[in-house]
């Protein structure tokens, strides 16, 4: 047995640690899994430690996922048996370097459903992904009075990369608005797309509101203007199955260490007729095929935008969670987040006080909120000493905050070892924000 | 909760419930915005200095809890001293929040509600955020910010 078969043989086993399978009834239904979220628990190992004396209750995935042994076991073992530069040794150590490297490609382009793995990028996250679609595609077209168009529930980090290239083009970002309940309104984003929109770039699920953008529909309103359309699927990639094909969009960024995986490692799809007509982002060693004083010509794609050593060991981890992902299945993640969000918001939404920011009925997974009378750094503070971790702020999209009046809001986000008692223990914390600031 | 009860102590929730000095200050001299960025405290500050002394101080803007009630508190603590005293005290209401919790600290009377942030290393910039904000209204800066 190789040695990616035995990691492969390895993760298996991981899987079925944490699915077990009903029996086949009346002979006929297929099997099928349960989910059981105790055994998914128990292949986190920092979810058994406690803060403050407490045991840790982890609601802040949106910032960041916890990660399964197996991604920890995959990466020690990448650094104690395989550490080696990639795409340059004739060595055995560099060429299983490469072979993980790119193994970990063609599993990236499994998970989101490309049609090649050419149309895999590795950047370091979902924001550098942005930025190399703004600098080689955007700005070499954008013209003075043109326009970028984004929704207004965007994370900074698909604002600011549009911002400056407007800036430097004398284009406009326009941006297409929200209701009051933060559904994105999908007849005010398709009356701005104009002959000058030069691309959309939108996410498909809002770090701050956990409104899910219809961005199939999107991409067919873009499409009739001949548009091309960036998704964000930061948050959307890890709580529900994204088949960048079934979307047609021209672009998709995301981000490893959200996925259960390593921070540093990130992704970027591209359809292919748009990768090829595009100049390098970033130059150097790699994505070069040859160079002299006098010229340089580009290596093929993907390799043209991934200049310098790439974070080996962090697409191998995110290799590794997308195996545990799949392990555990999208469909069956989202229908426990679903069903748990469901029941924070009703929590939350019934609590004297207590007001939910992002009521979106397309939501899942993301319960913003906010207190009377409290500020939601004090509500942070708080409940950090129960042991539970939420965000407060502004998460990176101040102006989604404008839009609902609010400076801040507490976030609880959900992730898919998360259960039902955690929400309570946040409930009762909450009851203690009350009694302090009674 | 005993940490917990020393941050929120009854002179910090009743600063926080009913700020003083909570207005714009038409006559002000000196002015200045300050902007905490990891939890999006925002406050506006107005001096008024006649003859070297701080004559009258306010504030307006949103915040949390212990950064509204140490610009409340720090507010009553400069009316009526010279610039100079102010500055001063600024530099030992900074030693207090930035000494390590088990180290003794002076006694800063009122403003030594806010000790208990020492607890809490996150927030001291929410507690010198006003501070930092005189400092820059009388160096005429216009905004500052706690990053």
């Amino acid at each position: 047995m190789d040695e990616k078969a035995a990691i492969a043989t390895e993760r298996s086993g991981q899987r079925c640690a944490s699915v077990a399978e009903e029996p086949v009834r009346d002979g006929g239904a297929a099997p099928r899994a349960t989910f059981d979220v105790a055994r998914i628990r128990a292949d986190f190992p920092i979810l058994s430690r406690t803060v403050h004396g407490k045991p840790l209750v982890y609601l802040d995935n949106a910032a960041t996922t916890q990660k399964p042994q197996a991604v920890l076991d995959v990466i020690a073992r990448y650094f104690k048996e395989t550490n080696a530069n990639v795409h340059r040794g004739v060595h055995e150590l560099s060429a299983r370097a490469t072979d993980q490297y790119e193994a970990a490609r063609e599993r990236v382009r499994r998970y989101f459903n490309a049609a090649s793995t050419r149309e895999i990028v590795f950047v370091r996250n979902a924001t550098e992904g942005i930025n190399l679609v703004a600098q080689s595609f955007v700005r070499p077209r954008l013209r003075d009075g043109d326009e970028v168009l984004v929704s207004a529930m965007e994370h900074h980090s698909n604002i600011v990369p549009w911002q400056l290239v407007c800036e430097a083009a004398g284009a406009r970002l326009r941006v297409a608005p929200i209701d009051d309940a933060g559904t994105l309104r999908l007849d005010e984003l398709e009356r701005l797309i104009g002959p000058r929109t030069r691309i959309v770039a939108i996410t498909h699920m809002s770090n701050a509101l956990g409104t899910i953008t219809p961005v199939r529909e999107i991409v067919r309103i873009a499409r009739r203007a001949d548009v091309a359309v960036l998704v964000d699927a930061s948050q959307a990639a890890y709580h529900m199955p994204v088949d960048v094909q079934a979307l047609d969009c021209d672009f998709l960024v995301a981000t490893g260490h959200k996925l259960y995986g390593p921070t540093g490692i990130g992704v970027l799809y591209g359809q292919e007729r748009r990768l090829e007509g595009m100049p390098p982002f970033l130059g150097g060693g790699d994505m070069i095929s040859s160079v002299t004083f006098e010229k340089s010509t580009w290596n093929v794609l993907p390799y043209k935008f991934e200049a310098g050593t790439p974070h080996i060991a962090g697409a191998i981890g995110l290799h590794a969670a997308l195996d545990y992902i799949d392990g555990i299945g999208l469909d069956a993640i989202a229908a426990h987040e679903r069903e748990l969000t469901a029941y924070a918001a009703g929590m939350l939404g019934t609590m004297p006080g207590v007001r939910l920011i992002g009521t979106s009925p397309e939501k899942s997974s993301i319960v913003s909120f906010v207190m009377d009378g409290v500020h939601p750094h004090d509500i942070g503070t708080i409940v950090d000493r129960e042991g539970i971790a939420i965000r407060t702020g502004h998460h990176c999209a101040q102006p989604v905050m404008e839009r609902f009046g609010v400076p801040a809001t507490a976030r609880a986000s959900i992730a898919m070892y998360n259960t039902r008692e955690e929400i309570d223990r946040l409930g009762r914390a909450l009851e203690k924000v009350r009694e302090v600031f009674a | 909760m005993s940490d917990l009860n020393d941050l929120y102590q009854e002179v910090i929730l009743d600063h926080n419930r009913k700020p003083r000095n909570f207005h714009a200050l038409a006559d002000a001299s000196h002015r200045a915005e300050g902007y905490n960025p990891l939890c999006g405290d925002r406050l506006t500050l107005y001096v008024k200095v006649a003859d070297g002394v701080v004559a009258d101080v306010s504030f307006e803007g949103a915040g949390c809890a212990i950064s509204k009630a140490s610009a409340s508190l720090m507010t009553d603590a400069v009316k009526g001293r010279t610039v100079a005293e102010a500055a001063a005290l600024f530099d030992r209401f900074h030693r207090m929040v930035t000494t390590p919790p088990e180290q003794p600290v002076e006694d800063l009377g009122k403003l030594s509600a806010l000790a208990g942030v020492r607890e809490f290393p996150v927030r001291v910039k929410c507690a010198s955020l006003a501070w930092h904000t005189l400092k820059a209204a009388m160096a005429n800066e216009q905004r500052t910010s706690t990053e």
